[in-house]
C-alpha cells in the first residue's frame, strides 16, 4: 500500500504539490491526469524518493520513503518507475539492459537474471531483440524495454510517468497495450498520462491534478461521466 | 655549403639498440597511460563528489598539468622532488612526470565526455536501485570512456612523444636517450635522429590504427 499524506513540495518559490493525500491499495490502478505543471510527475518522483519533499509523508508498505533511516536503494527495488524519456542504456544490448540491475543490485546469478530478462522481454514483445543495441530500436520498443527492465526487478509497484508522451503517435498503441496487460495481471500501478481513453479503460480510480492540488478523484465512469470540479470540466472539454 | 656525406649504414647498424630503446619508450607510455587513466577516473570522481577539498585537488591538478610545460612537470618530478630529498631514478621521474600530465589532460577530456551523457541516465540507474557509485561505474563510466576514447588515443601518442623529454633528467635507455648517446659516439647526427623520427612515427601510427581496431571491437553500439 502506498500512503501519501499531506505532501508538500516546492521548487524555489514555486509550490508544485500543495498538500496531496492519496492512498493506493495493492492491486489498484490509479491514473493521474491534469495539465502540465500540475505536479503529477513530481509526485511520482517523490514516491520513489528521487525527489525530496518539504512536508507530509509518503509511506510504502510501512516504510516512510523520506525518513533519514530509509535505505532508498533498497526501497527503489520494490518500486519500478518508467519515465517519459525511455533512458535505455546505450552501451548495453537489450538483454544486458534488463539483466544489469538484477545482477548488480539484486545479486541474482547471471543465468537467473538472463532467464528473468528473457521472460520479461518476451512479455513486452521484444523476445526477438535480445542481442540488439537500443539504438536499433524504435522509441516504442525502447519504452517497452524500459518497462521490461523495471519489471525484471520484481517490483511490488510500478509508476509510469507519461510514458507515451515522447513517442510518435503510431507507437503509442504498443506501449499502452503493454500497460493494459500489466493492469489486467493485477500489477499495482500509478500512471501519469495524457491518454484519456486509456485512463478510462484501465483505472480503478482517476485523479485530476490542478495547480498542485488533487482537485478530484473518482472511479473513471464517475470522473469522466459526471465531473464535479469546474477545472476538471474545463480540462475534459478541452481534451475531448 | 652542403658537403655532408650520408652514412646510413652506420646508423642502421645501431638499429637494434634503438629498437630496444623504442621498447622502453613504449613501456613508459603504456604505464603512464594506464596509471593516468586510473588517476583521471579518480580525479573525475573527486570533481563529481561535491566535496570542496576533493574537487579543489582535482581542479589544481588539471590546471597545473594543462597550463605548464610538460618539461617543467618532468623537472619537478626529478629535481623538484630531489630538493626535498626524494631522489627518483630517471625512469621513475619521466614516468611520474608524464603520468601527471596524462592524468590532468584525461580528467579534462572526461569532463567533456560527461557533459555528453544525459543526467537522465543516472536517474534511470538510481531508480533501478543503483547507488551513486554503482550508477557511475556501470552506466556513466563505460559511456564516458567511449566518448573520450579518441582524445585518449591522442594522449597516448602525446605520451610516446613526451618520453623524448627524458634526456633532460638523465634518461638514456629510451628511444630518444639511446639515439642521443649513439650520436655522441658516432656523430651521425642526421641519420640517427632521422631514423629515430621514423621509429617514433611508426609507433604512433601503430597506436592510432590499433586504437581504431579496439574501438571497432569494443564499441559495437
Amino acid at each position: 500500500m502506498i500512503e501519501i499524506e499531506n505532501v508538500r513540495k516546492s521548487f524555489g518559490a514555486l509550490e508544485v504539490l500543495k498538500g496531496i493525500d492519496l492512498t493506493v491499495r495493492k492491486g489498484e490502478v490509479v491514473t493521474i491526469i491534469g495539465g502540465s505543471g500540475s505536479g503529477k510527475s513530481t509526485l511520482l518522483t517523490c514516491i520513489n524518493g528521487l525527489e525530496p519533499i518539504d512536508s507530509g509523508r509518503i509511506v510504502v508498505d510501512g516504510t516512510e520513503v523520506h525518513a533519514k533511516a530509509t535505505d532508498l536503494n533498497k526501497l527503489r527495488r520494490r518500486i519500478g518507475i518508467v519515465f517519459q524519456q525511455w533512458n535505455a542504456f546505450p552501451h548495453l544490448t537489450v538483454l544486458e539492459n534488463v539483466m544489469l540491475a538484477q545482477v548488480k543490485v539484486l545479486k541474482r546469478s547471471k543465468p537467473e537474471a538472463e532467464a528473468e530478462a528473457v521472460k520479461q522481454l518476451n512479455h513486452v514483445g521484444l523476445g526477438d531483440k535480445l542481442k540488439v543495441f537500443p539504438s536499433r530500436l524504435s522509441g516504442g520498443q525502447q519504452q517497452r524495454m524500459a518497462i521490461a527492465r523495471a519489471l525484471a526487478m520484481s517490483p511490488d509497484y510500478m509508476l509510469f510517468d507519461e510514458v507515451t508522451s515522447a513517442l510518435d503517435p503510431q507507437l503509442v498503441g504498443e506501449v499502452l497495450d503493454t500497460l493494459r496487460m500489466l493492469a489486467r495481471e493485477g500489477m499495482t500501478m500509478i500512471c501519469v498520462t495524457h491518454e484519456m481513453k486509456f485512463a478510462r479503460e484501465v483505472s480503478d480510480r482517476v485523479a485530476f491534478f490542478h495547480k498542485g492540488v488533487m482537485a478530484e478523484i473518482a472511479p473513471p465512469e464517475q470522473l469522466f461521466g459526471a465531473p464535479q470540479n469546474p477545472e476538471l470540466q474545463k480540462f475534459l472539454s478541452a481534451t475531448h | 655549403m652542403f658537403n655532408y656525406t650520408f652514412q646510413w649504414k652506420q646508423a642502421l647498424a645501431r638499429l637494434p639498440q634503438m629498437l630496444d630503446g623504442a621498447l622502453v619508450t613504449m613501456q613508459i607510455a603504456i604505464l603512464s597511460m594506464a596509471i593516468g587513466i586510473l588517476l583521471a577516473v579518480l580525479l573525475t570522481m573527486f570533481r563529481l563528489s561535491g566535496l570542496r577539498l576533493l574537487s579543489a585537488i582535482a581542479r589544481t591538478w588539471v590546471e597545473i598539468a594543462r597550463n605548464t610545460p610538460a618539461l617543467f612537470q618532468i623537472y619537478m618530478a626529478h629535481f623538484g622532488l630531489g630538493s626535498f630529498g626524494l631522489h627518483l631514478s630517471p625512469f621513475a621521474s619521466i614516468l611520474l612526470g608524464i603520468t601527471f600530465n596524462n592524468a590532468g589532460y584525461l580528467t579534462e577530456n572526461f569532463r567533456g565526455a560527461l557533459k555528453a551523457i544525459p543526467e537522465t541516465q543516472t536517474r534511470a540507474a538510481r531508480s533501478l536501485g543503483f547507488g551513486q557509485g554503482g550508477a557511475f561505474r556501470y552506466i556513466v563510466l563505460p559511456q564516458m570512456l567511449r566518448i573520450a576514447f579518441l582524445p585518449m588515443t591522442n594522449q597516448m601518442v602525446w605520451a610516446i612523444l613526451m618520453t623524448s623529454l627524458g634526456v633532460t633528467v638523465g634518461m638514456n635507455s629510451d628511444l630518444y636517450g639511446v639515439t642521443q648517446d649513439l650520436n655522441a659516439l658516432t656523430f651521425r647526427t642526421f641519420e640517427l635522429f632521422a631514423l629515430a623520427a621514423v621509429i617514433f612515427y611508426l609507433i604512433t601510427k601503430v597506436i592510432t590504427l590499433g586504437a581504431r581496431l579496439i574501438a571497432a571491437r569494443l564499441f559495437r553500439y
